[in-house]
């Protein structure tokens, strides 16, 4: 798995549900959501985009290199902000404008 | 379960909503009035290839190209065997997809004059992060448009040797599916999870390509009796360690070479610099004791590594996050690449549907498009594009003088108790996992997986063929408890089909043409004299029958002669 859906911040909305292009997530008998098939998520981030209320975080597993570090995203009209982890708890903020290219 | 039946009509059905499928049904929408439909196994809004983005277009003809020195560049990356014919058409419009598509909201990157920046031959610069939700919203502004989410196909409909629609069920409620149509088009996409995967259990979806296209549109074509191409020249992709992320961005972005433990560069001391050779070259290496082999980053500047970590949250975010958990970054470590396991995937190499250039597939009122569609290599997402948009010009042209395919009652209830079988199954000792997992072991082990370097023997695959077989029939006694397990079980017995048809054609190409794409060890030479030609196949009373195909030039006019 590389997600985690914090049941506390989940609002019930169910947007990732539908996003998520492997149809892996699913809602519980009070709608929050939880991944019913952790193994098979590929890691593409489309729920923690969809989520409005950043329940939901991204992380890597042991075998490819997690260390407890995470990231979530906040979207701000054209901007996407990635607020990434350390192990150690500081977070680094990467803002990215959608209406701009990469550079590479 | 109890499934209710649903029966529907359009004029054009599209299966697979993604790249070239949105593409397709936008293209059939701004040109016909015909109703068209696309079914979509997830939701539209992000399924498919392009889920956490694209960083670049890697197929648009820049300033000193043209569409000719493009097939010519294709066919000599992919050692010859191509249909020049195909990718002709592919480049001759790759540029003014790629403008409609800017057009819809894709950020470009130019230069003061307002041309594109080009990233190498071929290649510009975008930000594509977003670029799946800007096809669908403009998906969703054709009225035109019906979009059936979160439906999984199964097979078409045949009549008489004639597509007339597909079969399916809805993943979210007992619904069981039929969709009549004039014309189908197929853009489902490639295989993944055929091979063992790079990562183990936990994160074996962190693969290259999308681990929820299980090659369902090859699969429906093989049983439907469609002929196919070149399934034997697999994609093997170089990507970033672990993390599996690209390396394009980098290599071509930045600028940077392919260097092994001791510094040094190596991929020209094996040949020419072709993908599958730079892929080969970094094996080799790590064979003769030179690995780990790098992306040699150490050294750009902070200004680069920077834009890097944006341009990899941009289309894989995993590689930003193993960067800055780790408190390291492309500057001040080079980064480790490794091949993947094989992928059937007609938009990088050949493998897919045998068609003509009107995309049209080899049964009457089917077309293919994108990944699933053979013949050229390279197309990438623009590529997939202009696929969509040619066979939706045919399909909506064809469709003109067609009336509405006639119901079948009994051919419905046939399906819809084939499914209902997999409720019914007694308990059986064998999940739906573990047989994903014998089934990438097989292919692993005897047909050219990770494990054997991608190299394989005729006595392997005869082994390989007949243990896949044997999962096929225990794939059809087990059991599954929800409309989720339905789905799984559907991918495992289409990828155990496309496996099956792929150990034929590695089986009858006589010669290595592809380095780790195809490399035989019972004939390791390239042979041009004998197989300058196409592996096709076509699938019929339970047997994968191959035929040969003589090369078809750039501008010779080829048609199906069914």
């Amino acid at each position: 798995m590389s997600i985690h859906i914090d049941k506390q911040k989940c609002i019930s909305c169910g947007k990732c549900c539908k996003a998520c292009p492997g149809s892996l997530l699913y809602q519980d008998e009070y709608k929050k959501t939880f991944i019913k098939y952790p193994k098979d998520c590929w890691g593409c981030t489309a729920c923690i985009k969809e989520c409005p209320a950043q329940a939901i975080k991204y992380y890597l597993g042991l075998d490819i290199g997690g260390r407890g570090g995470h990231l979530h995203i906040k979207q701000e009209e054209d901007y996407l902000d990635w607020y990434i982890t350390s192990p150690q708890g500081e977070t680094k903020k990467v803002r990215i404008n959608r209406k701009e290219s990469n550079q590479y | 379960m109890q499934f209710k039946v649903n029966i529907l009509h359009t004029d054009l059905l599209i299966i697979g909503g993604g790249t070239a499928g949105c593409f397709s049904a936008l293209t059939a929408a701004e040109q016909s009035d015909c109703k068209i439909m696309i079914v979509e196994k997830a939701n539209i809004k992000r399924s498919g290839c392009l889920a956490a983005g694209v960083n670049a277009l890697n197929a648009y003809i820049g300033e000193d190209e043209t569409p000719e020195s493009f097939v010519e560049y294709v066919k000599q990356d992919s050692e010859g065997v191509i249909r020049e014919d195909l990718v002709y058409s592919i480049a001759k419009r790759l540029n003014t997809v790629t403008k409609k598509m800017e057009e819809l909201g894709l950020p470009i990157l130019k230069d003061e004059n307002g041309n594109y920046v080009q990233r190498g031959r071929g290649s510009i610069k975008i930000n594509g992060e977003n670029i799946k939700p800007l096809l669908s919203e403009a998906v969703y502004k054709h009225r035109s448009i019906e979009v059936l989410n979160k439906v999984n196909m199964i097979d078409y409909l045949v009549h008489d040797r004639e597509v007339i629609g597909a079969i399916g069920f809805s993943i979210e409620e007992p619904k069981f599916i039929a969709v009549y149509a004039k014309a189908v088009i197929c853009t489902t996409g490639g295989a993944a999870g055929l091979y063992k995967p790079n990562n183990p259990g936990f994160s074996g979806h962190k693969m290259w390509y999308s681990p929820f296209n299980a090659g369902a549109g090859y699969a429906m074509g093989i049983r439907a009796g469609a002929e196919m191409t070149s399934f034997e020249m697999r994609f093997i992709a170089l990507r970033c360690k672990d993390t599996i992320a690209p390396t394009g961005t980098v290599a071509q972005g930045v600028k940077v070479k392919q260097v092994n433990k001791k510094g040094e560069t190596y991929v020209r001391k094996y040949g020419e610099p072709t993908t599958p050779m730079r892929l080969y070259a970094t094996l080799m290496e790590n064979e003769n004791g030179n690995g780990p082999c790098y992306l040699q980053t150490k050294g750009i500047t902070k200004e680069q590594e920077q834009e890097l970590y944006k341009a990899y949250l941009n289309m894989a975010p995993a590689q930003t996050l193993q960067w800055l958990e780790h408190n390291t970054g492309p500057a001040s470590q080079n980064i480790e690449i490794q091949g993947t396991e094989p992928y059937i995937v007609g938009g990088h190499t050949a493998s897919g549907y045998w068609i003509d250039r009107n995309r049209k597939t080899t049964l009457k009122g089917l077309y293919a498009a994108g990944d699933v569609a053979g013949g050229s290599p390279k197309k990438y997402v623009t590529g997939c594009f202009v696929e969509g948009e040619i066979a939706a010009l045919a399909a909506v042209n064809e469709i003109q003088q067609k009336l509405s395919p006639a119901v079948d009652e009994r051919v419905i209830q046939r399906y819809v108790n084939s499914l209902h079988r997999f409720f019914e199954n007694g308990s059986c000792l064998y999940e739906i996992e573990e047989l994903e997992i014998a089934m990438q072991k097989i292919m692993d082990e005897y047909a050219g997986g990770i494990s054997q370097q991608y190299a394989y023997s005729e006595q392997k695959l005869i082994i390989a063929a007949a243990r896949m077989d044997e999962l096929m029939d225990v794939a059809y006694t087990l059991q599954v408890k929800d409309l989720h397990e339905l789905l799984f079980i559907h991918e495992i017995i289409d990828r155990l089909y496309v496996g099956r048809v792929l150990i034929e054609h590695l089986k009858a190409r006589k010669e290595t043409r592809w380095k780790c794409y195809q490399e035989n060890k019972d004939y390791p030479e390239k042979d041009d004299a004998n197989w300058k030609k196409y592996v096709n196949s076509i699938y019929g009373d339970g047997k994968v029958n191959i035929l040969y195909r003589d090369l078809i030039e750039r501008d010779e006019a080829y048609e199906h002669s069914h």
